[in-house]
């Protein structure tokens, strides 16, 4: 995510969006926000509907075996359509900007 | 005759520990993330290194210590090794399928969720005047 901030404004001269997912509660978003300098939003999905609808939830890997999501990427065309997608085999292999930005061309 | 000081087993062992306890350090740069590398050249050198120390230990005994704190510090570097293996290796890798997740064109589902500030942030509103979105479902920080 760090890396996404870093190349936004590439995404946002291509006019894409960019928004983070995940079962954390607003305000520990707008805290991460502020730390991190992260410019684009943050969205809470705490029940993990979201995240279920997108089959992206990880059951129990949260603390105290809480549902979370799983790292995920998907790159939406302006119709909603998915253009590209990323589901990671492992948890510390996330995609990069330059993945999505190529796949943009 | 004094007997020398079996460097070799002690800077190996460093070498080892700065492998293991460097992991969260490396893992905040996708290059030494994706494949933790920095932390097995640590170790493979930390390991070269014990073997050095063992072999002279045992070896020429009459020249160099450590035939117990040899065999002390092998049994935790394996330990290490071990547990650091099992992490990187099965366990961060017991993701769910997801095979119910839409695929390349398919329609996104729609949504709407509070961002930092609470304000609701639907799918349509992230695609109205754009050319399109990214997606990124993470973890979170909890």
């Amino acid at each position: 995510m760090r890396s996404f901030q870093q190349r936004l404004p590439e995404f946002e001269a291509r006019g894409i969006r960019v928004v983070g997912i995940s079962v954390d509660p607003p305000d520990v978003n707008e805290r991460q926000s502020q730390k991190l300098g992260y410019t684009f939003p943050l969205l809470s999905d705490p029940n993990a509907k979201v995240i279920r609808r997108y089959d992206v939830l990880h059951p129990g890997a949260g603390p105290k075996g809480a549902d979370i999501a799983r790292p995920a990427e998907f790159l939406l065309d302006s119709n909603g359509i998915i253009h590209w997608v990323n589901l990671t085999g492992n948890i510390a292999v996330r995609a990069r900007p330059e993945q999505v930005l190529e796949a943009l061309n | 005759m004094k007997r020398r000081w079996n460097w070799a087993l002690w800077l190996g062992f460093i070498f080892v520990a700065a492998g293991f306890i460097t992991y969260p350090f490396f893992v905040l740069f996708p290059v030494t993330r994706d494949f933790p590398w920095a932390n097995l050249l640590l170790f493979g050198t930390g390991g070269i290194l014990l073997v050095l120390g063992l072999a002279r230990a045992f070896g020429r005994p009459q020249v160099y210590h450590g035939k117990i704190f040899g065999p002390i510090l092998a049994v935790l570097t394996l330990l290490a090794f071990t547990l650091f293996g099992y992490g990187v290796f099965y366990e961060l890798r017991q993701m769910p399928a997801s095979a119910g997740a839409p695929r390349v064109g398919e329609k996104a589902p729609e949504f709407s969720l509070p961002d930092q500030n609470g304000k609701p942030v639907a799918l349509a509103d992230l695609l109205s005047g754009s050319r399109g979105a990214v997606l990124i479902f993470y973890r979170g920080h909890w």
